[in-house]
Parts: C-alpha cells; structure tokens; sequence
C-alpha cells in the first residue's frame, strides 16, 4: 500500500537533490532550475500530506507556492538577463561584489 | 495504486532531477526539468490533486519552463563551462545530499501513521470546487494579496530587463538596431 509517506520521501529525495544542484553548478540558470526543483519537492510533500488528512488546505497552500514560483522566475530571469548584459556571464563565481 | 508501479515513477522522477543538475549543458537541464515537472503532474493526479496537476502542467511546464528555455537561447550558453570552484566540492554535496534524504526517507517509515495515511475524502476532492472554496473563502485575504505580489513582480521584471536608454544608447546606434 502506497501511503502519503511515500510521496513524502520521494518529495525529500527531489528537495535535497535540488540543493546538492544549488551547491554544485555554477551556471546561474541552472541554479535557478535547481531552486523550481526545491519548490516542487516542497510542493509534492503538500499535496500529499492533503490527500492524507483528506483537506484542501494543502492544495491551496500549492496554489499559492505556484504562483509565487512564477513571479519568482519572471523576476529572477530577468535580474538575470540585466547581470548578463552588464558582466557579460551566467557564472556564480564571476558574481562576488557582495562577497567578504 | 501498486507498490511496484510507484517506485518505478519515483524511480524515474529523481533520475530526471538528477538529470537537472548533472547535464552540462542547460538546455538538457530544462528538458529534463521539464520531464521531472510533468512527472509531479502524475503524481498530483494519482493523489486526488486534479485540478493541481493541471496547473502544474499549465503554468509549470507550459509558461515558467518556456520563460527558462527562452532566456537560455537569448543568452545563447551553448558550450559554457561549468566547473565546480572545488572538484571535491561536487562529491562532498552530493554525499551530504544523500544522507538527509536517506535520513527524512528513515524518519518517515518509522513513523507511517503520522501523515493520517487512511482519510475518507469528500466527493470532489481535488476538483476545482472544492480548491476555489477553500480559496475564496478562508484564503481571501491572501489571494488578494497574491495579486499584488504579480503586479509587483510584473513591474519589477520589466523595469530590470529594459535597457538603460542613458549609458547603452552608442551600443545601441552600432550594432544594435541592426
């Protein structure tokens, strides 16, 4: 019998694999992918646990999550495309003005 | 829903993610992306989330994906390298990685009841119905609110994609109304 724990593990699996991709890549883009992946996961384990306790809470909370994802990306890309024009790379690294 | 079938899509969900963040090229990346967003759809509907797994396919893999695959040509990143400032650093990442999701993936199947695994659902579960009576009712207040964060994020976006008419305009009179 496949039980909302399930879901909840495999949701843990996407999430850490989206942090490792955060930690590791160094092509901003993709960073930002690995960020929709950790979004997703959070996502999952939502619906699940709803279907679990049988309220619609948690598919209104993914609404909400689904939406915010979208003005994230709108904005993020294009905070991305301006860095781009100005330095000319997408590489996390070649980004360190704020760094100590 | 059969133990065997859920592993083998659980299966190939995290190879799809793992995809994201292995392929060197981004392009891959977002297909793969792609996949791994599509696959969530299925399992959304296989919870009763139906009118989520639409959404997720709608604004998911229809519009943010196509923002991502759009901006990835406009920067044209075909053969960017993309090394780890520390070649350990990949190992130790993903070792970390593995080891809390094994750890919540132990937590949770030691503790099966918590989640409420057996709840009796209510006839249109998941519909869009019982999603927009909940929203417009309880959640009022914050998908008002949610609205403004769009507008928001609208404005924000088109004031930071434009180009500085001031200091880019030699630029744009040499090559770029060409």
């Amino acid at each position: 019998m496949v039980g909302p724990t399930h879901f909840l593990a495999l949701s843990s699996a996407l999430f850490f694999i989206g942090a490792a991709g955060v930690a590791t890549r160094r092509n901003i883009v993709v960073i930002f992918m690995s960020v929709e992946l950790m979004l997703n996961a959070a996502n999952l384990a939502f619906v699940a646990v709803a279907r679990g306790l049988g309220t619609m809470e948690g598919q209104v909370i993914v609404f909400f999550v689904m939406t915010l994802a979208a003005a994230e990306a709108a904005v993020g890309l294009a905070v991305i495309l301006a860095m781009f024009r100005n330095r000319q790379t997408v590489d996390a690294g070649e980004i360190s003005l704020l760094k100590w | 829903m059969s133990e065997l079938v859920f592993y083998l899509m659980a299966a190939a969900t995290v190879l799809c993610a793992l995809g994201v963040i292995t392929r060197p090229n981004p392009v891959h990346s977002a297909l793969f992306l792609v996949m791994t967003l599509f696959m969530l759809a299925v399992f959304y509907i296989i919870l009763e989330a139906h009118l989520v797994a639409a959404l997720q396919i709608i604004v998911y893999a229809g519009a943010v994906m196509v923002l991502f695959l759009f901006v990835i040509t406009l920067l044209n990143l075909k053969g960017d390298p993309d090394e780890p400032a520390h070649p350990m650093l990949r190992i130790v990442a993903y070792a970390v990685a593995a080891t809390l999701a094994a750890g919540v993936a132990v937590v949770l199947m030691g503790d099966a009841g918590a989640t409420g695994a057996g709840a009796v659902l209510a006839e249109g579960f998941g519909g869009t119905r019982a999603l927009a009576r909940v929203l417009f009712t309880d959640y009022l207040v914050a998908f008002e609110l949610t609205s403004m964060l769009l507008l928001v994020a609208v404005v924000g976006a088109v004031v930071l994609a434009q180009r500085d008419p001031a200091s880019e305009s030699p630029l744009a009179e040499s090559g770029e109304d060409a």
